[in-house]
């Protein structure tokens, strides 16, 4: 059939099954919302670009499918860059569409008109201009398929506006499924050689792993040849933190996936890019000279931060059911039943998620904003399944959760939990007007210690209390804040509060806030 | 750490942004390109890049991986200096008297290199070869001062 430009964009998200997207409209972009109005996709109108491209990630990353974003040229795609940063350092499956000016004027600096396609290249899987509406429809395929094969990312079309008008042919075409993929196992026997012989291994579980969906096959190999299993961050749900090898999350701060490190006689590392947030543990790694296997999708990231010993290249459901066949399963109670000794993080906010976590869901999906909160509930939430902790591990974006809570709770149609700062909050505030506009269930917990926490911290310990620009000491009341915007709120002033707050709290279906009051030195 | 220099094939797409997307890639990673030429293919989907880069073994193999990943890359060839036929052009432009073309008409005789334009006081030469023997060339023209020039980047092809 014969349709214009936006219809076909429209088609083709119908096509790829997406059933809604996050945006905000504009001049170059308007053809596409007046469009929109005929095609079954739900559009989450968010007060602010970089909202729509968190939301985006945040509904990627609770369900496993693309994100979308739509948004105008210029400024309202500028808005998307840090977002689109964010998708690309976490390996999310994100499909970013801008408007620009019509392909006549582009170049000619007209109002509104960016180099989206120039300015976002180090931080996109691919990217696009499309130059007619004939080849419009390979585009959107191809982009779907480019964010979610291998390795998966972002991908940005721009759309040049008059191209939403052209006329053009189109057909329905079912995408085809993306299989997962072994690329390199030339190491396979020898990996298993390496597993047969050792008597301490150490399984290292990272974000590919929640990416593959092979939590079943970890817990498999762990409990087959007896090792431990940490995390990363971005690993945190691959296996659930009650499964009985589970260990922790590594990072600078853990102590038990540290220790696991310096006794264990072989690492086995699935999904993983060794980031520089574990940079103690990367150090021992190397000091150590362990024997290290490393299975990764993406062949670039075996042997860039870390010289592994013996790697596969490919998904790690595959790699392992490659592997398992091939392993005698050496039991070894003796290393199993050893304890590293976690030493509990203990303080306010600790305690208030410890009784959350007692009153909620296992499987209820918590998302952190980024800063010293975002370690506490990292390293001490118990997160049972995949897809239910969100967090921007990579680039480390503060104001990134309400986006990503509010797609998280759109994706799930569940009740989320976010927990932020105050700092953190403060970015991106302005998005609970969205939350509350589509009466979504989502608990905001602002641990507000009127200060950057983690950035005092590192000046308390590293530039001799000389506290610059870290606390905030703001005058804002949260809870007269979050009624203004039709939420409800309450405030934790004390330990004592924490229980019976949060039940009422728990009794909203729709946004809820409370501000939990937090010792400044509460590290 | 030991490094090498490795010139690199790499068969690209001809798409928007492929330059740009390629050489972004090696800046935003550290990697040092001596030299980059890009050129057309016998086959008009394609253009091929040929980067020339010093690096140590490791650093390498993670441009090759990182290159190789790239959407708009067909294909990746590491090439070392042996298994392959290199050649940059130069164009020189030289300031000759009259009385020291002959002395030039020898030199370019003895590095097979050509005059291409004569004018009174200057000559403009031709050279084709390996980046060392491009380099002595302009050495050895030093002393009959140098107007300017133009040199290529590496075009290469596997032997066999």
């Amino acid at each position: 059939m014969r349709i214009n430009g936006a219809e076909i964009l429209m088609n083709c998200l119908i096509e790829q099954g997406v059933d809604t997207i996050f945006g905000y409209p504009g001049a170059s972009v308007l053809a596409v919302y007046d469009t929109l109005l005929d095609f079954p996709v739900r559009h989450i109108l968010t007060a602010h670009e970089q909202g729509a491209c968190f939301a985006a990630e945040g509904y990627s990353r609770a369900s496993g499918k693309v994100g979308v974003v739509l948004t105008t040229s210029g400024p309202g795609a500028t808005n998307l860059v840090t977002g689109i940063a964010d998708a690309y350092m976490d390996s999310i499956p994100l499909v970013a569409i801008t408007g620009n000016v019509s392909l006549d004027n582009l170049g000619h600096d007209c109002f509104q008109e960016i180099d989206i396609f120039g300015m976002t290249l180090p931080i996109v899987k691919y990217s696009y201009i499309v130059k007619s509406a004939k080849e419009l429809a390979h585009t959107v395929r191809e982009a779907f398929r480019i964010a979610q094969s291998g390795r998966k990312g972002p991908v940005l079309i721009d759309i040049p506006t008059n191209i939403f008008n052209e006329i053009s042919e189109y057909e329905l075409i079912a995408p085809e499924p993306i299989l997962p993929k072994l690329i390199d196992t030339t190491d396979l026997v020898k990996i298993a050689t390496l597993i047969n012989s050792s008597e301490r291994p150490l399984i290292y579980a990272g974000g590919g792993v929640i990416a593959s969906g092979a939590t079943e096959q970890v817990k498999a190999l762990s409990t087959k040849i007896s090792a431990h299993v940490a995390v990363s961050f971005m690993g945190i749900g691959a296996v659930p933190s009650s499964f009985k090898n589970y260990i922790g999350v590594a990072s600078n701060r853990t102590t038990a996936p540290t220790t696991a490190l310096k006794e264990c006689d072989l690492l086995i590392c699935l999904g993983t890019r060794f980031n520089s947030r574990t940079e103690s543990n990367n150090k021992l790694l190397t000091k150590r000279k362990l024997p290290i296997v490393h299975i990764d999708i993406d062949n670039a990231e075996i042997d860039k931060n870390i010289p592994t010993t013996r790697a596969i290249v490919g998904d790690v459901i595959l790699a392992i059911e490659e592997l398992l066949p091939r392993l005698n399963g050496n039991a070894n109670e003796e290393w199993l039943a050893r304890d590293f000794g976690e030493k509990p993080i203990k303080n306010r906010a600790v305690d208030i998620l410890n009784s959350l976590s007692k009153k909620v869901d296992k499987q209820t999906i918590i998302v952190t904003d980024v800063g010293l909160h975002q370690l506490w509930t990292a390293l001490t939430y118990p997160v049972e399944t995949p897809r239910s902790f969100l967090t921007s591990g990579g680039l480390g974006v503060m104001g990134f959760g309400l986006g990503a809570a509010i797609g998280a709770a759109l994706a799930s149609g569940k009740r989320v939990i976010l927990v932020t700062g105050d700092g953190s909050f403060n970015m991106n505030l302005n998005e609970l007007a969205t939350a509350v506009k589509n009466k979504l269930g989502i608990m905001i917990l602002v641990m507000n210690n009127s200060s950057l926490g983690m950035i005092r911290q590192i000046q308390q310990e590293n530039f001799s209390r000389r506290y610059s620009q870290s606390t905030l000491y703001l005058k804002t009341d949260y809870v007269a804040f979050a009624k203004s915007f039709g939420a409800d709120a309450y405030s934790i002033e004390q330990s004592d509060d924490i229980d019976k707050i949060l039940d009422m709290a728990l009794r909203h279906k729709t946004p809820v806030v409370i501000d939990c009051k937090i010792p400044i030195n509460d590290k | 750490m030991e490094t090498e220099k490795r010139i690199i094939s790499i068969l690209v797409k001809n798409q928007p942004g492929v330059l740009s997307r390629i050489s972004g890639l090696f800046s935003r990673r550290g990697y040092n390109i001596d030299s980059l030429s890009v050129c057309a293919t016998e086959d008009d989907r394609y253009s091929r890049m040929t980067i020339t880069v010093t690096g140590t073994k490791a650093t390498v193999k993670q441009i090759i991986s990182q290159v190789e990943k790239q959407e708009d890359v067909e294909k990746v060839l590491d090439f070392d200096e042996y298994a392959v036929v290199f050649r940059e052009l130069l164009l020189i432009k030289v300031n000759v008297k009259s009385s020291e073309r002959s002395q030039i008409v020898d030199l370019c005789e003895i590095f097979k290199a050509k005059a291409i334009d004569i004018c009174e006081e200057t000559m403009i030469l031709e050279l084709t070869g390996s980046t060392q023997k491009i380099d002595a060339f302009i050495k050895i023209l030093i002393p009959y001062t140098i107007i300017e020039m133009a040199r290529t980047g590496g075009a290469a092809l596997e032997r066999g």
